[in-house]
């Protein structure tokens, strides 16, 4: 009969490890013989995220407001310090681990799951809790003897930790590429590649991984066309082993002292589906939907951690004990309840509990009504409650600075301005609230219940037109990651905010003179697209019947043989109105720059449009002839062309202040770079002589502060953020988990220690002391910078410096300028 | 957009250069009816003229730490430089009207020689900033000096490669072209792009110029070459040697041009710190013997 229990935990991550800690508690508590629970882990040992993290890892335990609520200790501090004290628990909690058990399968229901572990064994309990974080699993070579050991390695931390050895390694991706050409270093190395070519690999990587086969100096060898066909265990620890592979001309043995196995990681999605949970979204950030108790659609089986979309590891634990105390009936306050007090302490009518509070307000908001609630509940404590108040009441109420206290605004003030860049949104709960939609554009009211905020939020771009808090308001602001989490997990959200957004921005761009029913039908009949960077939105020579809206991103249009950049537009602006205005050939091929998003407005939604509100075709056609007399002067000067299409290669598409360089003018004093280190830390976030040139045209290695920036994706503190003025920039809440390193396309970012402060400039100046301005060569980081770890920095565009940037300002010859999108065509047609 | 430092808010400090040398004219103009006391430092429109240049050699000098107060707000260092060239120049004006052009061999008019070379060797750095620039990127044709110097890498490789298949002679010489190629080097070897490629042969280490000593050779044994795949890999040498040879030249008119915008500056500022001396030393002098 197979052993069972009360509760099965999936995962020996922080979040399992305090899930079973504090189901060893309950158990000492009752005086149970033998344990109720188990903690089965996949992995030889607990904790794999944290055993992975590079060694001396300092560990933050953020957020800080969040007290931690579990029997296994944490605290901010070295990887060893946190692992030490974890493995501590395990000890003196007796906890009923297992490992080596990745579990394969979850069947059952309440009462009466049966899990299977790869290890052959099938284990039955009630309740099961998974926790196994969203790090994935690698793929392991398929053969008998292949879990991790010594002999059979999936990561590969320091190559120099192997000399001289036969390594074998797997696989053809960019980790194998890079793994086996460190390797060669020092050892004679295989390379085993199932197809016949590199052609998953980044471009760099494949010329080096040809090289290297093809240097016949170098003991580097390649088997083309080759799987794996079995293993010989070495049978002593340190001796060699051996491969069996089935080459395309037979099998072959190859004798070696280790395998590297690099064939990516499964990521876990596909294996949550398989126990039946639910993700609603497609999209790769998606997570499963949880109710307040953290349990699935599958009734008793829980998600908590990383997996559940908590990327911390305070979470993680505060969910592992509380899910434990719901499964045995008990209720207990959310850690974060407190918070939750905090941000309604301002509201004008008080209740007795936080909880009706949240109820009531979703209650009160249609889009959010069917929200599970422990959704709506994250998402309020992520946001911020404004509240509006008249203005003799707002100068005698003492603001208080809690991050999370209620925020007071007065009444008849703007809770946004246009022109700044800030991508909130925005859920009016009660009162009224005015807005725009343009600059001058005519004011709407919003009334409780309806949201607005949303085109920058989608766009990334500044506020268009303000808004203005009237009377008695109550507002929820929330971050745009946090609404973008629940945009990518929640469809019906989604579609909500989809909806009135694509209402909002034909009535921008048309000024239809349509009621909102009138408009929700057009709405209904406009496609909304999307482009991969390059791809072609229509193509000059097709005959088209529609215009497309952009509402993120930016389009160039061109045109000729040659495919010369002729004008480029962005989010708010249209391409493609000829086809309706004029002849319906396309005069000029339109390509997303960048990723793009657009709304496709055919025909008849167009005159339904333009035909109730003759000022606006008027509008439009002035609109396309300055627009036609752009691209002809463009097409004019193929020089402005090229530069034009080289700075949109180069991704500046999506930037909104970008640093280039006049090679014509620029004496390579590296001034600019020092400026940059001596103002920021001793770490220059700029490298000038890096980058592509074009037509003396130089754009270097440094941050653009995109519309809508890759790097702030998957920041597990939200540590990038960006300011009302448009920088982006890193607060000090960064973990250095570089994420964000990996996420930027540009290389902007890297992770440093920080370097000791210098002697002053007139020390260096007069008696030679230091190494002068600018970032050293190198540095030996202190112990006190080691401890504190290393962080992620990038270019903050000198938002604190009252003179604006200062390589700009320190570069001597004028070589330098920082630009925004729209003095592109500017800069290429001074030339 | 990108402006030059010359052509700064519209020549603002040409025109203000222009009229501090009008001035300092006629002040000196209003010198001459007097009889008694020639135009010289002396009379009060000469320490006038005195203090001005004084005052304008220590704002000139002041670029130095300027330059490296990055959170300055005081001017863009652009504006300074524009500023300092224009009114450098008219320095010239100012203290040559300051001297009346009085000299003989003492502290006073070494002051004035030094001052001269400063503002000599400032307008020959001028010079490279306005020219050299454009002409190193154009050097690049389009492409970072990294690809340039990857591209040497691959062509070294090719050729280390294709050495294999020679007799042993000719692959010593080859590999020896490969170990005794320089790039850079002292800073003579540096603002001449000298060539200092050497390889060794059977009677010795010879010069490699222009990789020509190689080439020389190799194009002397293709017509020899017995087998056809022996020419074919003398052939693949000589075309490889003739893009290193490109490559190499483009690589040492990069290091010359680097060398060239810097160098000035090494006479520039020591000269500068010499300046300063001699003109505290004049003054004092001025004074004292007064
Ligand atoms: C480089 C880096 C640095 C970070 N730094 C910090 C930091 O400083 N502070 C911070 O708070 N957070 C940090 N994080 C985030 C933190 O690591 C995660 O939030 C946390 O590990 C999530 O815990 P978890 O228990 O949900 O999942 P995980 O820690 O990922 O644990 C999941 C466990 O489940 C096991 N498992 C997976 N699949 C199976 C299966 N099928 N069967 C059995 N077991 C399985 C895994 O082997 C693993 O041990 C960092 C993340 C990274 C990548
Ligand atoms: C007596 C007169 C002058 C003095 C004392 C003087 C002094 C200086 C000093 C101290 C620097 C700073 C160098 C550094 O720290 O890097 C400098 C830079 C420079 N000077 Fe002069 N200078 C004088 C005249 C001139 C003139 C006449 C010109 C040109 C017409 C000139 C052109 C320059 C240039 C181009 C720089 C480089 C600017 C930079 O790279 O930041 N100088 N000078
Ligand atoms: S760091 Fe990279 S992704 Fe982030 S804003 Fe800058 S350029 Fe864009
Ligand atoms: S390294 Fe980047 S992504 Fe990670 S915490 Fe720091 S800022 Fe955020």
């Amino acid at each position: 009969m197979a052993e069972s229990y009360h509760i099965a935990i999936i995962g020996a991550g922080p979040a399992g490890l305090s899930a079973a800690g504090r189901a060893a508690h309950h158990d000492k508590e009752s005086g149970a013989s033998n344990p109720t629970y188990v903690l089965l882990e996949g992995f030889s040992t607990f904790a794999k995220t944290i055993q992975k993290y590079q060694k001396g890892k300092h560990v933050m335990d953020t957020p800080g407001f969040l007290d931690l609520r579990s029997p296994v200790p944490f605290v901010a501090g070295t990887r060893e310090a946190i692992l030490d004290g974890w493995q501590n628990s395990i000890d003196t909690d007796g906890i009923n681990i297992r490992y080596n058990s990745e579990v394969t399968a979850i069947e059952g229901e309440r009462g009466n799951f049966s899990i299977k572990t790869s290890s052959g064994e099938t284990i039955s309990a009630e309740h099961v809790i998974m926790s196994i974080g969203t790090q994935g699993n690698p793929r392991t070579l398929g053969v008998p003897g292949d879990a991790e050991s010594d002999f059979v390695l999936y990561t590969l931390d320091d190559p120099e930790e192997f000399q001289k050895e036969t390594i074998v390694v797997v696989g053809a991706g960019d980790a194998a590429i890079e793994n086996a050409i460190a390797l060669a270093e020092y050892n004679k190395v295989y390379i085993v590649n199932r197809r016949n070519e590199f052609s998953r690999a980044k471009d760099g990587n494949l010329n080096a991984v040809l090289a290297a086969i093809n240097d016949k100096s170098r003991d580097f060898h390649c088997f083309y066309e080759t799987n794996i066909g079995g293993l010989e265990l070495p049978d002593a620890p340190g001796a060699a082993g051996a491969i069996i592979l089935n080459t395309a001309t037979g099998e072959e043995r190859v004798e070696c002292h280790r395998i590297i196995a690099r064939l990516g990681t499964l990521p876990p999605r596909k294996f949550v589906e398989s126990c039946g949970i639910e993700i609603s979204s497609p999209s790769a950030d998606a997570v499963p939907d949880v109710d307040n108790e953290y349990m699935s659609n599958v009734p008793g089986l829980y998600v908590i951690g990383a997996l559940g979309g908590y990327p911390l590891i305070k979470q993680a634990m505060n969910q592992g004990y509380d899910v434990v105390e719901y499964i045995h009936g008990n209720h207990v306050e959310p850690v974060d309840t407190p918070i939750l007090k905090k941000k309604f302490q301002g509201l004008p009518i008080k209740m007795p509990t936080p909880e009706e509070v949240l109820s009531l307000y979703q209650s009160k908001i249609p889009m959010f009504r069917r929200m599970n609630p422990l959704a709506f509940r994250e998402l309020i404590i992520e946001s911020r409650i404004l509240v509006g108040l008249e203005p003799g009441e707002f100068d005698r109420t003492p603001a208080d600075d809690d991050e999370h206290a209620t925020v007071f605004i007065k009444d008849g003030e703007p809770v946004y301005q246009h022109g700044e860049y800030s991508t909130s949104f925005y859920t009016l709960v009660e009162g009224e609230v005015r807005m725009q939609l343009d600059e001058d554009g005519a004011w709407h009211d919003i009334k409780p219940g309806q949201f607005f905020g949303e085109m920058s939020l989608i766009s990334g771009r500044p506020r268009q037109g303000s808004a203005i808090a009237e009377r008695d308001c109550i507002l929820i602001e929330t971050p745009r990651r946090i609404m973008v989490k629940l945009m990518n997990s929640n469809e019906e959200v989604r579609a909500g905010i989809d909806r009135v957004f694509i209402i909002r921005a034909l009535q921008s761009a048309f000024k239809p003179n349509l009621s909102l029913a009138e408009m929700a039908e057009i709405a209904d009949n406009v496609e909304s697209c999307q482009f991969k960077p390059g791809e072609a939105i229509f193509r000059e020579g097709e005959e088209g019947d529609a215009l497309h809206l952009i509402r993120s991103g930016t389009v160039t249009l061109s045109r000729g043989k040659e495919q010369l950049v002729v004008a480029k537009r962005h989010s708010g602006e249209i391409v493609g109105q000829m086809a309706l205005m004029g002849s319906p050939m396309r005069r000029d091929t339109a390509t997303a720059a960048v990723r793009a998003e657009t709304l496709k407005v055919r025909r008849p939604e167009f005159l339904k449009m333009a035909n109730s509100q003759p000022d606006t075709v008027e509008k439009l056609q002035d609109g396309l002839s300055t627009l036609l007399r752009q691209t002809n002067s463009m097409a004019s000067q193929p020089e402005s062309s090229r530069a034009i299409g080289f700075l949109m290669d180069q991704g500046l598409g999506e930037a909104t202040n970008a640093l280039v360089i006049d090679e014509a003018l620029c004496v390579g004093c590296d001034n600019c770079e020092k400026a940059c280190a001596e103002t920021h830390g001793g770490i220059s976030r700029l490298r000038r002589e890096e980058g592509a040139s074009f037509a003396s045209l130089h754009v270097p290695i440094v941050c653009r502060h995109c519309e809508l920036p890759h790097c702030m994706k998957d920041c597990p503190p939200d540590a990038l953020r960006r300011s009302p003025t448009g920088e982006v920039f890193i607060s000090d809440t960064c973990i250095g988990c570089g994420n964000c390193e990996t996420n930027c396309p540009y290389d902007a970012i890297k992770l440093s220690y920080q370097p000791k402060p210098k002697p002053s400039l007139f020390s260096w100046l007069f008696f030679g002391r230091g190494s002068g301005p600018g970032e050293p060569d190198s540095f030996t980081p202190t112990d006190a910078s080691k401890n504190s770890g290393k962080k992620a920095v990038k270019c903050d565009a000198c938002m604190n410096l009252a003179g604006g940037p200062a390589c700009v300002r320190a570069c001597p010859t004028g070589a330098a300028v920082r630009l925004g999108p729209e003095q592109f065509i500017e800069l290429v047609e001074a030339r | 957009m990108h402006e030059s430092l010359l052509s700064w808010q519209r020549f603002r400090y040409l025109y203000i250069a222009l009229a501090l040398a009008g001035a300092s004219i006629v002040l000196y103009i209003t010198q001459s009816g007097n009889t008694a006391q020639p135009p010289n430092g002396g009379t009060w429109q000469g320490y006038t003229l005195g203090t001005v240049g004084a005052l304008l050699i220590l704002w000139l000098s002041l670029l130095g730490i300027r330059k490296r107060q990055y959170s300055s707000n005081v001017g863009s260092v652009q504006s300074w430089a524009s500023a300092h060239v224009y009114l450098g120049i008219a320095l010239l004006v100012v203290a040559t009207l300051h001297c009346a052009a009085q000299f003989g061999w003492n502290v006073h008019t070494l002051a004035y020689v030094l001052m001269c070379l400063v503002i000599g060797t400032g307008i020959y750095g001028l010079y490279v900033y306005l020219h050299l620039p454009r002409a190193m990127a154009r050097n690049h044709a389009g492409r970072d000096v990294n690809s340039w110097m990857k591209e040497l890498g691959d062509v070294d490789d090719g050729i280390r490669d294709a050495a294999g298949n020679v007799d042993a002679d000719l692959q010593a010489m080859v590999l020896s072209a490969l170990d005794l190629t320089r790039l850079g080097g002292g800073v003579f070897a540096q603002i001449f792009a000298q060539d200092r490629c050497r390889v060794q042969t059977g009677s010795g280490v010879i010069s490699n110029q222009g990789q020509q000593a190689l080439i020389d050779e190799l194009s002397r044994r293709i017509p020899d070459a017995r087998v056809v795949r022996e020419a074919e890999t003398l052939n693949e040498l000589m075309a490889l040697f003739g893009r290193r040879q490109v490559i190499l030249n483009l690589l040492r008119k990069d290091v010359q041009y680097r060398a060239l915008l810097k160098i000035w500056l090494y006479f520039h500022v020591p000269l500068t710190m010499a300046l300063l001396v001699a003109l505290t030393i004049h003054i004092i002098v001025v004074f004292l013997y007064w």
